[in-house]
């Protein structure tokens, strides 16, 4: 692991972040109207809040030198106010951030022990009946979009069977212990852990398979080694490397992910103020939220990056 | 291998478009002996019939809210086999109505989609290693990297919620996985002796990607292209359920939105929002088994996956 690696790395994220900033000044810039007038479109903006927000983009001046106070402002944490409520983008955003995070953090760990332990067994014994359920289902799952598995848990397990609350963060009586907030959390971390499943289980699946066929694992069986030994010990941690750069990747897809689920489950998260954002065109907040979303994933593709850098030497020469 | 003439350059067009047939049928014989691709490929084929025929099948003025005739919110009956939402409209009807929306959407955005995709891989292929693949690569990686639904609203939230528009930002955010492919595999084609060849005998760099590089990776980009339909549906059902859906039209995802939207979930009309997700389901499906087929067709060593 050296520094120039390291340092190629971090330059393509920077670069990446640019890009990144540079698409989000001018969508909003090169479409209809300026961004005003497309704040105006929304028709909730006092005119002494439209001209704050004419300042605060510099819409009089041009088009540089407005990237550029655009950069600026967004470099010292200023993304400007909602038009919606008048507070600043970035207190809102701050405060809707725990519930996703809880929610993405526990989905996604979930989905990546099911899939790993599955796409172990079935990569192993190939065409074996874990092999084939798990991959028609990983296929099945694929196909459904989330939002509608998420109607269809909630008319079976909250409506029909009455096991579990209809969404939200808490009951709205009781102060809303852990118990109360787990169990509103039940069924949106099973709708985000069936959807991301399968990705793990296949890449667990062909990292098995490929391993599966590597001279040392050949070694361990002559050694007399019995199959769950050579599985468990030998083929199993080599087979996890990438699956362990996949699991850092979707927690950079966090956002992406929880947008139609909190949706869904009226979670309140940034998923939720990301649909309430699209209900009063609140573009500010839409803004925002690209941003943030989008240097999470950069963010994550560096610590995955450095990470299979660390714990395969071989990266470092491709 | 046949020598072609260069004097008579009709016959040439000929033993091409002769190698090409036979190309395609010996594709099809795979495919064809390919079960999950066969099973995608009937029910696409029956959705496809249902979606041309939609017309036919339903008169515009049974799904418009203003002139349903059936009864609010009743389960299945005998006149109703889907039963009716909310305005009395009858579920089957929109969901046929909804076949030939969906479908439209999915294969334009696709179109588009793959257009791009191929122009760019092959361009960033072709030149591979220069200026050019550097900046088309980096705007390849860059777009694979964003995350695409976040894009999308972002999009759709300024263009507005018309159908031209989604098909528009739905080909914006799904480009950039056909464009890796059909660059990898360019990358391998221009190593060929038949283009080293060509470029010797003084041919263009245009004449060459368009008549030597894309013929051969063009199997490559069909099947991408099913798969990219998938994706397309996938997307659009996604961007209705949001409200992003043009409020004009009635897609699978529009029905889905208005069903939750409309109380399907707190009163349990599971009829109204139960089949048009099961239809995204087939059909996604459907083009998936599809495309992994065609997949294995041209690439063997992948039926072993």
């Amino acid at each position: 692991m050296t520094l120039k690696y390291i340092a190629r790395k971090a330059g393509w994220a920077l670069l990446t972040l640019w890009f990144i900033l540079s698409v989000n000044f001018f969508l909003f810039r090169i479409m209809p109207g300026d961004p005003v007038a497309l704040l105006a479109r929304s028709q909730r903006l006092s005119p002494e809040a439209l001209d704050r927000q004419r300042q605060l983009f510099g819409l009089d001046q041009p088009l540089p030198q407005q990237y550029l106070t655009y950069l600026r402002e967004t470099f010292s944490g200023n993304l400007g106010v909602s038009i919606l409520s008048g507070t600043d983008v970035v207190s809102m955003v701050a405060s809707r951030m725990w519930p996703t995070i809880l929610l993405v953090g526990i989905g996604t760990l979930i989905a990546a022990a099911v899939g790993v332990l599955l796409g172990m067994r079935a990569g192993w014994r190939r065409g074996s009946g874990v092999d084939n359920g798990s991959m028609y289902g990983s296929l099945l799952l694929y196909s459904t979009p989330e939002g509608w598995l998420g109607m269809m848990l909630l008319i079976l397990f909250a409506g029909a069977l009455g096991w579990f609350p209809a969404g939200g963060y808490s009951s709205s009586g009781g102060e809303g212990g852990a118990g109360d907030v787990a169990s509103h959390l039940a069924l949106p971390v099973l709708t985000l852990a069936l959807g991301y499943v399968g990705q793990f289980f296949i890449v667990m699946r062909a990292s098995m398979i490929d391993v599966k066929s590597q001279d040392y694992i050949r070694l361990a069986r002559a050694k007399g080694l019995t199959d769950p030994a050579v599985r468990r010990h030998h083929a199993a941690p080599n087979a996890l490397l990438p699956t362990i750069t996949l699991i850092v990747l979707s927690f950079g897809f966090v956002l992406g992910g929880a947008i139609v689920i909190e949706t869904v489950f009226s979670w309140p998260g940034l998923g939720l103020l990301t649909y309430q954002a699209i209900q009063t065109l609140d573009y500010p907040v839409l803004q925002a939220v690209f941003l943030l979303s989008s240097a999470a994933v950069i963010v994550a593709n560096l610590i995955a990056d450095i990470a299979y850098g660390l714990l395969d030497p071989r990266i470092e020469q491709i | 291998m046949v020598d072609i003439q260069p004097a008579n350059a009709s016959s040439a067009s000929k033993l091409t478009w002769q190698r090409r047939r036979i190309g395609f049928s010996r594709g099809w014989a795979a495919f064809r002996h390919n079960r999950r691709g066969m099973f995608g490929l009937i029910v696409l084929v029956a959705f496809g019939v249902v979606a041309v025929l939609s017309p036919l099948l339903v008169s515009p003025d049974s799904v418009d809210p203003s002139s349903a005739t059936g009864t609010p919110n009743s389960p299945p009956t005998a006149g109703y086999p889907l039963g009716t939402d909310s305005f009395g409209r009858s579920v089957l009807s929109l969901l046929i109505v909804g076949t030939r929306v969906s479908l439209t959407v999915g294969l334009a955005a696709t179109v588009a989609a793959v257009f791009i995709g191929a122009t760019f891989g092959l361009l960033s292929g072709y030149y591979g290693g220069t200026a050019v693949d550097r900046v088309l690569g980096a705007l390849i990686d860059w777009f694979l990297v964003i995350p695409w639904l976040v894009l999308a609203i972002v999009m759709a939230a300024i263009l507005g919620p018309t159908l031209l528009n989604i098909i528009i930002v739905i080909a914006v955010t799904s480009w950039a996985l056909t464009a890796r492919v059909v660059r990898a595999s360019t990358l391998g084609v221009r190593e060929l002796p038949f283009v080293e060849r060509a470029r010797a005998l003084g041919a263009s760099d245009r004449s060459i990607i368009t008549r030597h590089v894309l013929p051969n990776v063009f199997p490559v980009i069909f099947a991408q292209a099913v798969l990219t339909v998938a994706v397309a549906i996938l997307s659009e059902t996604t961007l209705a359920i949001l409200g992003l859906g043009d409020p004009t039209s009635i897609s699978w995802g529009r029905t889905i939105e208005e069903a939750f939207n409309g109380g399907a979930m707190t009163n349990g009309y599971w009829w109204w929002i139960v089949p048009p997700g099961l239809a995204v389901v087939c059909v996604t499906l459907a083009f998936t088994l599809c495309g992994y087929a065609l997949e294995e067709v041209l690439d063997p060593r992948l039926r072993d996956r």
